[in-house]
């Protein structure tokens, strides 16, 4: 069986949201190539779950364009997964949510039984496997949403805080299930609260206050030497807004002054 | 007393009654319960035009009255009615189309609300996976069965608490369209109040007998399924 047409690289052309008549993401315009881990850092507010959801097409764009590659060839739904904050579940198995998943992407039997016995086991779930999934533990249950966007074979793979409510050992397991994913080829893009895992996890790294992307740079680059000054003070634990409203206090007084 | 002797010598007219009114009863509410989940469902899915008129009405014909009701179907399905050729009028199927146009708009209104919830809960994730509305409804139901189980026996104590629609087009008939609630009406007309008072206690029993098995059986999945 040939291999499907790669979908990336995933391009964001002027991309605005606007919801209650607020500009919520503004004029984004950034490309995804396939290999690197993006992950995305900012406040609370800074829109960054907002802008893994328009990538994925849960939601439009008010204006501006998503552009994957090759849709002639191929649908670039089939080739995307999301894994969110909070894992839902299925009233059902363990295996039969994956099965559920692998269903609605017509994957034919025999295939989803391979592939789910597959992820599982790469998930450390096969013990759990037959049940109910809603029993498990939230961090057992952030494992199963891995493994069931594991099972997809996405090209792609957003992750909106997959760890945000996962103590250290569970933080560890879903991020080496992530790793893992990556070795095998899929391109992650994930949003953080979590400097720490940002450092961990990070191949490349946006910053994004407000709904505008200040600074896109190599991990390594963004965490010694960022260059944005918001980016700054939010690399180094300083509450942004408080900065904020120093900065524009002493920009007031002193319009002219540089830091 | 005298309805306390019927029950332990199990009066075969008793257990007629008690057979027909289970009868019609849970026939009505399996055709209301296939109608009215994936009606609700649809509603609490799908956007279309006249959206919210359905659910207005859908919440407004939970309280139909049941004379209204029998006296509709009673004029459509008589002799001079639409539907008088097929000579259903003062028969069990009579009474039980009148339960279901009474207990089908329960069903769907109850099952409208539980599958919004279970919709703002599971969209982006159903979404994410390639499920548009058509392919999460079946999916919600499913999830939604514990939940949709109340909205079910809502519609059963609906249906067997009935009395002025399955009176009016089974018209009390002795051996024929005689229920529980029509021969506890019967009764009373007739003075004969202790034994009206005794078939209100069988079917106040039947009717919790029904509902704590069907707790029962809901509590036990649901305790498996978290």
């Amino acid at each position: 069986m040939n291999a499907p047409a790669s979908i990336l690289p995933l391009k964001l052309d002027n991309v605005s949201f606007e919801a209650g008549g607020k500009r919520l993401i503004k004029d984004m315009t950034c490309t995804f190539e396939a290999g690197p881990r993006t992950v995305i850092v900012g406040p609370n507010g800074a829109g960054k779950s907002l802008f893994l959801r328009i990538c994925h097409g849960l939601l439009s764009p008010s204006a501006g364009k998503v552009i994957w590659q090759n849709t002639g060839q191929t649908d670039p739904r089939l080739h995307q997964a999301m894994v969110f904050q909070r894992p839902v579940m299925l009233r059902r198995s363990v295996t039969a949510n994956i099965d559920y998943a692998l269903k609605l992407r017509n994957v034919p039997k025999p295939e989803r039984r391979q592939l789910i016995d597959e992820s599982l086991s790469r998930a450390g779930l096969g013990r759990h496997r037959n049940r109910p999934a809603r029993v498990l533990s939230f961090g057992e249950q952030q494992k199963l949403a891995l493994a069931r966007a594991w099972a997809l074979k996405p090209q792609i793979l957003f992750l909106d805080e997959p760890t945000a409510s996962l103590d250290p050992a569970a933080t560890h397991s879903v991020e080496e299930i992530i790793q893992a994913i990556h070795q095998q080829g899929t391109r992650i893009i994930m949003t953080t609260h979590d400097l720490g895992q940002a450092k961990r996890m990070a191949d490349d790294v946006m910053f994004l206050n407000r709904g505008r992307l200040l600074e896109r740079a190599p991990a390594e680059k963004f965490f010694d030497e960022p260059e944005n000054d918001l980016a700054r003070a939010f690399v180094r634990g300083e509450l942004l807004w408080w900065r904020l409203g120093k900065d524009n206090k002493r920009n007031q007084k002193r319009p002219n002054n540089e830091e | 007393m005298a309805a306390v002797s019927m029950v332990v010598s199990l009066d075969p007219n008793l257990t007629e009654i008690v057979g027909l009114s289970l009868q019609v009863s849970l026939g009505a509410v399996a055709i209301a319960a296939v109608i009215g989940l994936p009606l609700g469902a649809a509603a609490a899915l799908f956007r279309f035009p006249g959206r919210n008129a359905l659910v207005i009405l859908l919440n407004a014909l939970m309280g139909l009255p049941p004379v209204v009701v029998g006296l509709i179907v009673y004029l459509a399905i008589s002799r001079a009615g639409p539907f008088g050729v097929f000579g259903l009028l003062f028969t069990p199927a009579a009474m039980i189309i009148a339960q279901v146009v009474l207990v089908t708009p329960i069903i769907a209104a109850l099952t409208r609300q539980v599958i919004e919830d279970l919709w703002f809960e599971y969209e982006d994730q159903l979404r994410s996976l390639g499920a548009d509305p058509a392919k999460a409804l079946p999916t919600l139901l499913w999830d939604g069965r514990f939940a949709l189980i109340t909205a079910v026996l809502a519609g059963f104590g609906r249906a067997s608490a009935e009395v002025g629609a399955v009176m009016i087009v089974g018209g009390n008939i002795d051996h024929v369209t005689r229920v529980m609630t029509t021969a506890i009406a019967l009764e009373v007309s007739k003075g004969d109040l202790s034994l009206a008072l005794g078939l209100g206690l069988i079917l106040l029993t039947l009717s919790t007998a029904v509902n704590g098995a069907v707790f029962l059986i809901k509590d036990m999945a649901e305790r498996r399924h978290a």
